[in-house]
């Protein structure tokens, strides 16, 4: 227990580090930005005195020294103060706050998704490594890898809402339903499909061919031997013996992946218009809203580190070997 | 590795066998050639990015339709006259946009990987190599940009200083060499301590000589299949970001052209679909051909 709690308190300070990094990356992109906060104010207003642009300057800090700057940008981040969002003229956390349990809905199931499924079938697989099956898996893994995200997306929404139009081609839920009824829930679940769909695709395929690799080095190792030496069964040494070991590596790229899952999610949420953080992200970019974009970017990598600091610690719980491998 | 992998090894032990093997030894490039070469899916891979490079960067010459252009009625389908993939809202022609699209798309692509594949081996081998304190900053360094969502924060580089091919193809560059850097630097972890690496230092090499000339190109297999996937990754950053109307408004480009036309999608297949095929079949290209790679330099996975 002992070196589970040195391996916790470890991989908490790292984290700490990660995000205390990322806030000054975000600090130093606003600095090195063409064009500040004060322009972007004068141009609203249509052009303004020298006198009024010292005053915006002195509110917003930008007449102190860069390090006095840095300092007010960490301690407004800690007091949740992420900026002010000229275009959607509310406070950029609020914006984050309403957009982000969307993203996390359709990061966090598509990931899951794909995992349970590509790991089945990875698991299928590696029964017969030369098989058809197998054979099925290499080609959809490649295919899932070289389709673009939110073209695939596009072919979903010409099949499956133009051609035979069985699911919503855009949004999140009607908005006429109350939200807590039960309508409500299916409803979103409706509109979930087809993103979560796309999305989950690609991983799906690399779990699959990651899980059937991974479960043929397992199977390939002495104490499967062993088991199987024993006269356990076929069914007992795969699922009991073999699995969990196989899984290991499974879960460590998940945990890895979260970061460009997000990713893959601000391309499909522009395709099915889904309200969560890439649509806040994107909307702001192409307004200039710089305080909002930064804010995402911020947000989203804070989310990713606290992902991999919990994958981290469930599985150091789980298996033991990898505690001792971070001391030494 | 159940099956024998050499004919050699299938002939019967005999007073000769060992000359023989000799005989057959062959300098590994030109195995590793032969084993691609009789790979049918990575020849396919490599005649289908021929076929696309010679559609990209010579047919242009031949058909000179600017892509920009009306030509015909907006949204006719594939085969209408003289439009052969037919023409988009604003009467573009489609196949136009394909061919002349192209050469952006594989020109950022292929650059954007050149330089995670430099920034990548450079963080990679001078961690390896060094290790210690070095190491351990350049991993953190790794890590930390491993942790950016890497499409958001490129789209950030993109946005601040204005969309060109050069601030998309350095953006893509700059996040994603993480992963080439991390399989260098186990490469060079697992040779630095190898006899020839020793036997280099022992006759007074530099440290470049050593990094350059004696690890590097013994790193090289692994890097070179990872080097395919990211120049497939690379294309597909590169589309994502113009679909999302985040590149050079100058310039025709695949992911432009799905993100244009992208409201009459329900009318008009063609302008969303055809775009999108080119997109997968060059990564598909790519993908093969890094398979192909693998399996070639890496006996060991040959069954798999």
């Amino acid at each position: 227990m002992l070196s589970f709690l040195i391996f916790a308190v470890q991989r908490l300070f790292n984290a700490i580090g990660l995000l205390l990094a990322v806030v000054v990356l975000n600090f130093l992109l606003i600095q090195m930005a063409p064009g500040s906060i004060v322009d972007t104010i004068a141009g609203e207003m249509g052009g303004i005195s020298q006198e009024l642009m010292d005053k915006i300057r002195a509110d917003y800090g930008l007449d102190k020294p860069v390090h006095e700057q840095l300092w007010l940008y960490i301690s407004n981040i800690l007091h949740g103060n992420l900026g002010y969002s000229y275009f959607y003229d509310v406070p950029v956390i609020e914006l984050i706050w309403e957009a982000l349990p969307q993203t996390l809905l359709l990061v966090i199931t598509s990931l899951s998704l794909a995992l349970v499924i590509g790991t089945i079938c990875g698991v299928i697989a590696a029964r017969r490594p030369n098989g058809k099956f197998s054979y099925f898996i290499t080609v959809l893994a490649l295919v899932g890898f070289s389709a673009p995200v939110f073209w695939t997306g596009f072919m979903l929404l010409i099949v499956f809402a133009s051609l035979i139009p069985i699911f919503p081609p855009a949004g999140i839920v009607l908005p006429s339903l109350q939200p807590g009824t039960l309508e409500y829930v299916l409803d979103i679940l409706h509109h979930m499909v087809l993103p979560v769909v796309s999305l989950s695709l690609i991983y799906l395929a690399f779990y699959s061919r990651l899980a059937r690799a991974s479960m043929l080095d397992v199977l390939g190792s002495d104490y499967i031997r062993t088991a199987r030496a024993k006269g356990l069964s076929n069914l007992v040494v795969t699922y009991k013996h073999a699995l969990r070991n196989a899984l290991i590596p499974i879960v460590t790229i998940a945990g890895l992946q979260f970061a460009q899952i997000f990713s893959g999610a601000v391309l499909v949420e522009a395709v099915f218009t889904w309200p969560g953080l890439g649509t806040v992200a994107l909307e702001s970019i192409l307004r200039r809203d710089g305080p909002t974009i930064l804010g995402v970017l911020l947000l989203s990598s804070m989310v990713v580190v606290v992902f991999n600091l919990l994958t981290d610690l469930t599985y150091s719980l789980l298996d033991p070997r990898i505690r001792v491998g971070a001391k030494s | 590795m159940k099956k024998p992998q050499n004919s050699n090894q299938t002939t019967p032990p005999s007073a000769f066998s060992a000359e023989i093997e000799i005989a057959k030894i062959e300098h590994p490039l030109i195995e590793a050639g032969r084993m691609f070469v009789r790979n049918v899916s990575a020849v396919v891979g490599f005649l289908m990015l021929i076929a696309i490079i010679i559609l990209t960067l010579v047919v242009p010459h031949f058909y000179s339709v600017d892509p920009f252009d009306m030509v015909w009625r907006p949204l006719s389908p594939p085969g209408t006259e003289t439009v052969l993939f037919g023409t988009d809202y604003l009467g573009r022609d489609i196949l136009a946009g394909i061919i002349h699209g192209g050469r952006a798309t594989l020109a950022v692509g292929g650059s954007a990987a050149l330089l995670t594949v430099v920034i990548g081996i450079s963080v990679g081998s001078l961690a390896g190599y060094y290790g210690g304190w070095v190491d351990e900053i350049l991993m953190r360094v790794t890590e930390f940009f491993q942790v950016l969502p890497t499409l958001l924060f490129a789209m950030v580089i993109v946005a601040l200083f204005r969309p060109s091919v050069v601030t998309v193809a350095v953006s893509i560059g700059v996040v994603s060499w993480t992963a080439v850097a991390r399989l260098t630097r186990s490469e060079f972890l697992r040779i630095r301590s190898l006899d020839y690496v020793r036997a280099s230092r022992s006759i007074g090499s530099r440290n470049a000589r050593i990094i350059w000339m004696v690890i590097l190109p013994n790193a090289m297999p692994p890097l070179v299949v990872q080097s395919a996937l990211t120049v497939g990754i690379a294309i597909l950053f590169e589309a994502g970001l113009s679909f999302l109307g985040l590149s050079d408004p100058n310039v025709m480009s695949w992911g432009f052209m799905i993100g244009s036309s992208r409201d009459y999608l329900m009318d008009a297949w063609w302008t969303v679909t055809i775009p999108g095929i080119f997109i997968f079949l060059t990564v598909l290209s790519v993908s093969l051909i890094g398979d192909g790679l693998n399996d070639a330099t890496n006996p060991k996975l040959r069954d798999r």
